[in-house]
């Protein structure tokens, strides 16, 4: 095995094979046989057409009918589909058909040609070129040629700054959520206050912080400021002292909001005492403060700080001390 | 002459005077389209394009592109009473009581499937046969950009319903984007006009689904066949075709009843998948609402690859100066596929580096033949589908009853190791086909009729091939690799020495085969 030369005597080419007449060509039945199939086929489409029509206008939309291995599916919403796809459909196989069997098969040859222009023509327009760009004397008008490029320039920079005012600049946005010192975890749906006692060992409830009767959470608070209770035995806890003084008797919160994407880490495994998120399964371990155990997340999920007030709801004693959600260049890591 | 035929003239004759189109036209319409199947890849794109334009159109007059807050009163019990997006409760009035709507949308996600499906296979062919090379070089570079604008009017697409699973999509996208350095945050920020998700999205990227990026296809598929038509298909090698001519049916009457027909075909075939498929139905994903998100979400199959290459991505960041760069979403999601995308535009001109070979080509290679190529082509496709797989892993952990983390281990390795091993084995299979080839042209066909000879020896009857068949197995060109000495014709070292190096290595690399059968061979044989 190796590389080899084109330098060898090679096979003839036998050139284009013989031309093979069709059944249609030559017996006048297969002919006829065929144009009827066309025929046949342009009529089904016509059937399709009329099908659909029939449904769009007489099936009523609640009407099922049992069709084997599909199941139970909508009249109207069927015969509309089939009506269209036969329409369709038996429209091509027609028109395919009748140029396979009947229309004129014979090949023909075209002949191509090299698409480098001769060299006359290349050489007039290399002249034409340099007579037009002389023309316009850049060489020689310095000013008017610096000028230009100035207002090029200058003229690159209106679209960019138009496009300004598509949204608001991000400030701290992304570092803060609605959560205050004292904020009241509300339960999401229900926006009831939780009762540290109601809580159960090995309960999860999705929260977000209390809002003012009547108003409404923006979609963009949403987006950041739900929260996870899970409560386990203080005991299940390994922690940093500090990580468990955010705690309140085995209560730990933790944003909802994934580090590494934004999804909402909404699988909890009451068994491992893992979070996993949907999106790309960077799993967290509870136990562990919220660990990265496996996956892309980079960081541990931000953890509340929690306490619980006179009335024993459960509340915030400080904001997120990390922004959550998903890194950005800004974000201050250290 | 008949009164048709008059009244005929009569236009043509309007119409020529006017534009001088007949001796145009009369070229035109005896344009040779060699045919083979592989052929119609290139149309089902196109035909699906047309039946975007259509089924999008219909779906424009009753969508509602506005993340305005709306109570949904709809015929659907589930979400009667919920709040959600004009956007969201719009689709689902086409769903539900617009007759045919719901139709026109599973039309429509079909249609973008089966586009995107054959984008890629009509790449692949393109690339498997060489179509690629000179002159063809710009087309092949079109071709990457719409494949490239094909994802990304795929992905604003199944985004605007704003549904539960789409908002999960965007809010990932909103993430890449946060994670460039420097101008992420901003730009996430005007994108979106505000803190994720914004007011200005769906709107936003509906302008850019229904005029914008459509405008630049048309544009780009206009250039993309006006190409083709100008410097005329390429052809498979056979007997009477050659470099100078080209093969087949003239566009009247054969070609352009087939290829008329096949649009019918094809949208016939989207619409019965439409009628009988259900595709992407929001109604059971619910509003929007970023606090949420449902088990097993999945983009769409030509971007789950990416989404797989997240998924596998190890958890690095680099927290530095105050600032954070997420390599973890950086590399897999923007870094992997511009090398990709860029390394496939640039390949016909790295090829042809590679190789020396600056003449037109007009006949494709069979991929047998151009063993290196063939082998690079199934080591990327190796590639993606490892990342694809890993994208629907949680599907894939449920239905074959693995966990998540075996297939993402398997993944993390496998990336690495199996495309590799997929380029040498291609590599070798190739060998071994044109070795089988040759086999065939010096001693035909195996009939499997035994002999028994006078001798006693018992053999077995070969059937000689045809010369057509003979002459396609044999009729391409075996390209030496290049041979760059180091020195000049002087003796001087030349510049660029390590550069030289590297090409030949490789040009020796492209060059392998098993040569094939010359006429001496032939002739020795006969004699035998």
């Amino acid at each position: 095995m190796s590389a080899v030369s084109n330098e060898i005597e090679i096979i003839d080419d036998p050139g284009a094979p013989a031309h093979v007449p069709r059944a249609a060509d030559l017996n006048p039945r297969s002919e006829k046989r065929a144009e009827q199939q066309v025929a046949i086929l342009f009529g089904l489409s016509g059937v399709g057409s009329l099908l659909l029509i029939y449904s769009y206008v007489f099936v009523a939309d609640d009407i099922f009918i049992f069709i084997p291995i599909m199941g139970n599916q909508n009249a109207h919403q069927l015969g509309l589909g089939i009506g269209m796809a036969m329409s369709l459909f038996f429209l091509g196989m027609a028109a395919v058909h009748w140029a396979k069997t009947l229309m004129p098969e014979t090949e023909i040859v075209n002949h191509r040609h090299e698409f480098r222009s001769s060299d006359e023509d290349r050489a007039d327009f290399v002249k034409t070129v340099k007579d037009g760009v002389a023309g316009v004397q850049l060489g020689r008008r310095k000013l008017i040629k610096r000028s230009l490029a100035a207002s090029l320039g200058l003229f690159a920079l209106p679209p960019v700054l138009l496009l300004r005012d598509l949204g608001p600049l991000p400030k701290k946005q992304l570092e803060m959520t609605s959560w205050k010192a004292g904020t009241r975890l509300v339960t999401d749906p229900g926006n009831r206050p939780i009762l540290a006692s109601d809580l159960e060992v090995g309960s999860v409830v999705q929260t977000l912080p209390a809002i003012a009767e009547g108003t409404e959470r923006l979609l963009s608070d949403i987006a950041k400021d739900p929260v996870l209770l899970i409560r386990l035995r203080p005991e299940d806890f390994q922690l940093t002292p500090e990580k468990f003084a955010m705690t309140h008797e085995g209560i730990i919160a933790f944003s909802k909001i994934c580090s590494h994407m934004g999804c909402a880490v909404a699988l909890y495994e009451q068994q491992t005492k893992h979070l996993l998120c949907p999106c790309h399964q960077s799993t967290f371990d509870v136990t562990r403060g919220a660990k990265v155990i496996f996956g892309p997340a980079a960081r541990p999920l931000p953890q509340l700080d929690i306490t619980v007030d006179a009335e024993g709801y459960l509340v915030a004693r400080a904001p997120f001390n990390e922004p959550v959600g998903p890194s950005f260049w800004e974000r201050n890591s250290q | 002459m008949t009164t048709a035929e008059k009244r005929l003239g009569t236009v043509a004759n309007y119409v020529d005077e006017r534009t001088g189109a007949a001796g145009w036209m009369k070229k035109s319409l005896t344009k040779v389209f060699p045919d083979h199947w592989s052929f119609m890849l290139g149309e089902v794109c196109m035909y699906s394009f047309v039946i975007l334009l259509l089924s999008g159109t219909f779906l424009t007059l009753w969508f509602d592109p506005s993340q305005r807050e709306v109570v949904y009163e709809g015929v659907y019990e589930p979400l009667k009473g919920l709040k959600m997006s004009a956007a969201y409760a719009s689709t689902l009035d086409i769903s539900f009581e617009v007759r045919g709507g719901l139709l026109m949308r599973q039309i429509h996600h079909w249609a973008a499937n089966i586009f995107m499906a054959a984008i890629v296979a009509h790449l692949l062919r393109v690339f498997f046969t060489g179509a690629f090379r000179k002159p063809r070089e710009f087309n092949w570079i079109l071709g990457i950009l719409l494949v490239t604008l094909g994802l990304v009017e795929g992905l604003f697409g199944y985004s605007l319903p704003d549904d539960l699973l789409s908002g999960t999509g965007l809010r990932i996208t909103s993430a890449i984007i946060q994670a460039i350095p420097l101008v992420g945050t901003y730009i996430s920020f005007f994108l979106f006009g505000g803190a994720f998700p914004g007011v200005g999205f769906i709107p936003r990227i509906f302008t850019l689904h229904v005029l914008l990026i459509p405008g630049a296809f048309l544009a780009v598929i206009t250039i993309h066949v006006m190409l083709v038509w100008y410097q005329k298909h390429t052809q498979f090698p056979g007997p009477g075709k050659t470099e100078k001519n080209v093969v087949g049916q003239p566009i009247l009457p054969v070609y352009m009843a087939k290829a008329g027909g096949f649009f019918f075909i094809v949208f016939g075939i989207t619409a019965f998948l439409g009628a009988v498929a259900s595709i992407n139905p929001i109604w059971l994903y619910g509003p929007y609402n970023p606090g949420q998100i449902s088990a097993g979400s999945q983009p769409d199959w030509y971007m789950g690859w990416l989404d797989g290459l997240v998924r596998m991505a190890p958890p690095l960041e680099t927290h530095a100066f105050g600032h954070t760069i997420s390599w973890n979403i950086l590399i897999p999601a923007l870094i992997v596929p511009g090398i990709l995308f860029t390394g496939m535009a640039l390949y016909p001109f790295i090829e042809s580096w590679i190789t020396g070979d600056k003449r037109e080509h007009h006949l494709l290679d069979r991929p047998r033949n151009v063993p290196n190529r063939t082998a690079l082509g199934v080591m990327s496709i190796t590639f993606v589908l490892i990342s694809l797989i890993n994208g629907g892993n949680d599907i894939f952990a449920t239905v074959f009853d693995l966990s998540i983390n075996q297939i993402m281990w398997f993944s993390r390795i496998a990336i690495f190791i199996l495309p590799p091993l997929a380029f040498v084995i291609t590599k070798r299979l190739c060998l071994s086909l044109q070795r089988a080839d040759r086999d065939l042209v010096l001693h035909g066909r195996e009939t499997g009729r035994l002999v028994r000879m006078p001798s006693g020896e018992f053999v077995e009857v070969h059937e000689e091939i045809t010369p057509q068949e003979r002459w396609t197995l044999t009729s391409h060109e075996q390209q030496p690799a290049l041979e760059l000495s180091e020195t000049d014709s002087r003796g001087v070292r030349r510049p660029g020495g390590f550069k030289n190096k590297i090409r030949v290595r490789l040009s020796k690399a492209h060059a392998v085969s098993v040569p094939k059968v010359t006429a001496q061979e032939l002739k020795e044989i006969e004699h035998h």
